[in-house]
């Protein structure tokens, strides 16, 4: 795929000092999470320079969607970030309905926000575990694996997929919930309580992750909105950018819940920026589990959509930050033009600054709290 | 100070600046010669320092490069749109200015071929080293990795 010569040399225009070494993170490692190539130039053990080379799981899904309709294109966006496919399709559903003008039942909003918080809470658990599993603790991983398989099960009852759910559509969601689906819901969230400060006692206050965080690939506040960073990593630099509180939609400005922000910009402050994430996650569903309104799932749409001649722009805050979904409309059933703006796109792009100078060791401590989901910055 | 009167000032500063309606926020068209030095001034003079969007749209006719921008401080949002000559599409680089703008304009350049004068590293980042052909103009075809459905 890439010729050889620059793997090995990465930019001729800068040929290698004399006890200079490149080395290869990637395709395929362990700490990457995914198909992701990182061409590292190191001093000694000092990293001097991150070069990513991306496109190992590139899909073109912004062309594909071109050539699909306005109900289709939804389903090929599961596949980006497949953590929280449910926000993803929030997303695009929301782009659509602000084309047609459409008015979404109660329900289905209430119902939506439900579901995508309990994959916020899915998306941070699998995140802890795998972190923590790339500074070489193997035991989270499977405290984390239990709370998110309950969820991934309650998912599964009532969209019929643990994964890629495609739940939501324009006009509401697709299907009612499953009768279960409140009981569960209440269970998981006792089950949540109980069994989190277990893993606040093994990670959260263990002093050999504290080493390996605290202090480790610093990233400014005026730094983190250059580079476009958003969700927890910005969040942790003191960047209030939540959009939930930012620019409420799908009736997040009807809630109460905190933005939570730290100053430290280290890693450990990604990592607590993401705790304290799922605390408000369950805060938010406890306040609607409850309040569920009757009615319609789904408000009345035609079966062809087509959205007039223009341009409409959503965002929402998915686990990892702010996706953009803009689309031009020339007046057809298919979008002219769409673009995806994927919060893990710009957040890599930090990466190299956040690590150069620090110690090749420490590289996996600042790129795992980045939560980079490959297919998501590839699109 | 919210979008309109940022537009009102541009369009005092350059007549060709000019307002375009139908977006969701203000939007207005700046020629490619003055690009860089309003770049400039939005974010020194009116505090929009977050870039989360940049885009290049092919009209057929002509390529259009697609900014969008937002204040942290005041959440003013104001969309900036470049037309470029399809055939030779060059436009002044704003990684200088947004930091996140070199890796959207490296996409940019290998998607639409447009050419950022003054990036730092203007490479292929998405495509592999030897592609030919921009995948998302309006014109590409592809044999072999089919992308239509």
């Amino acid at each position: 795929m890439y010729s050889e010569t620059t793997i090995v040399n990465p930019a001729a225009s800068a040929p290698l000092k004399e006890g200079q070494l490149v080395i290869n993170v990637g395709p395929q490692h362990p700490a990457t999470h995914g198909v992701l190539h990182l061409v590292i130039t190191l001093e000694g053990e000092t990293i001097i320079k991150i070069e990513p080379h991306l496109g190992y799981i590139h899909r073109s899904i912004e062309k594909m969607s071109e050539s699909l309709s306005y109900r289709q294109f939804i389903y090929v966006t599961s596949r980006m970030d497949y953590l929280s496919a449910h926000i993803n399709n929030l997303a695009c559903a929301l782009c659509v309905e602000k084309g047609m003008q459409l008015e979404i039942p109660a329900r289905a909003q209430v119902i939506r926000i439900i579901m995508s918080e309990l994959t916020r809470i899915a998306s941070h658990e699998l995140w802890v575990g795998a972190m923590a599993m790339d500074l070489g603790a193997f035991t989270p991983f499977f405290y984390t694996f239990r709370e998110r398989e309950t969820i991934n099960d309650i998912m599964e009852q009532t969209c019929g997929a643990r994964l890629t759910m495609n739940y939501m559509v324009p006009g509401g969601v697709m299907y009612d919930l499953h009768p279960e689906f409140v009981s569960r819901v209440k269970s998981f969230i006792q089950q949540f309580k109980n069994k989190i400060t277990e893993l606040e006692d093994l990670v959260t206050n263990n002093i050999i992750f504290r080493n390996r965080t605290v202090g480790i690939g610093v990233l400014s506040k005026a730094d983190a909105i250059s580079f476009g960073c958003t969700g927890p990593v910005a969040r942790a630099s003191g960047v209030d950018g939540d959009i939930r509180k930012r620019f409420p939609y799908s009736g997040y400005e009807q809630l109460e819940f905190e933005q939570c922000i730290d100053t430290a910009g280290d890693s450990f402050a990604r990592y607590i920026v993401r705790i304290k994430e799922m605390y408000q996650s369950i805060h938010i569903i406890e306040q609607l589990i409850d309040a569920i309104p009757e009615g319609d799932f789904q408000a009345k749409t035609k079966a062809v959509i087509k959205l007039p001649k223009g341009e409409f722009y959503s965002q929402v805050e998915t686990a990892r930050g702010e996706l953009g979904v803009y689309i031009i409309s020339e007046g057809g059933t298919t979008p002219y033009r769409i673009k995806y703006r994927s919060p893990g796109f710009s957040n890599l792009s930090a990466l190299d600054y956040m690590a150069r100078g620090s110690k090749i060791g420490d590289l996996m401590a600042t790129m795992g709290t980045l939560d980079l989901v490959i297919p998501d910055i590839d699109r | 100070m919210n979008a309109e009167n940022i537009s009102t000032y541009l369009q005092e500063l350059d007549p060709a600046i000019v307002l375009e309606a139908g977006g969701e926020w203000t939007t207005v068209q700046v020629p490619v010669s003055a690009w860089k030095v309003v770049a400039q001034q939005l974010f020194t003079d009116h505090q929009l320092n977050f870039l989360f969007c940049v885009t290049c749209v092919d009209w057929k006719t002509h390529l259009s490069m697609v900014y969008h921008l937002r204040s942290t401080i005041t959440d003013t949002t104001l969309v900036v749109k470049v037309q470029l000559n399809s055939d030779q599409p060059e436009i002044d680089t704003v990684s200088d200015i947004w930091r996140t703008a070199e890796f959207h304009e490296r996409e940019a350049y290998e998607m639409f071929g447009v050419t950022f004068i003054g990036h730092p590293d203007l490479r292929k980042l998405i495509l592999p080293d030897d592609f030919e052909g921009f995948p998302m103009r309006k014109n590409f075809e592809d044999p072999v990795n089919m992308i239509k459905l």
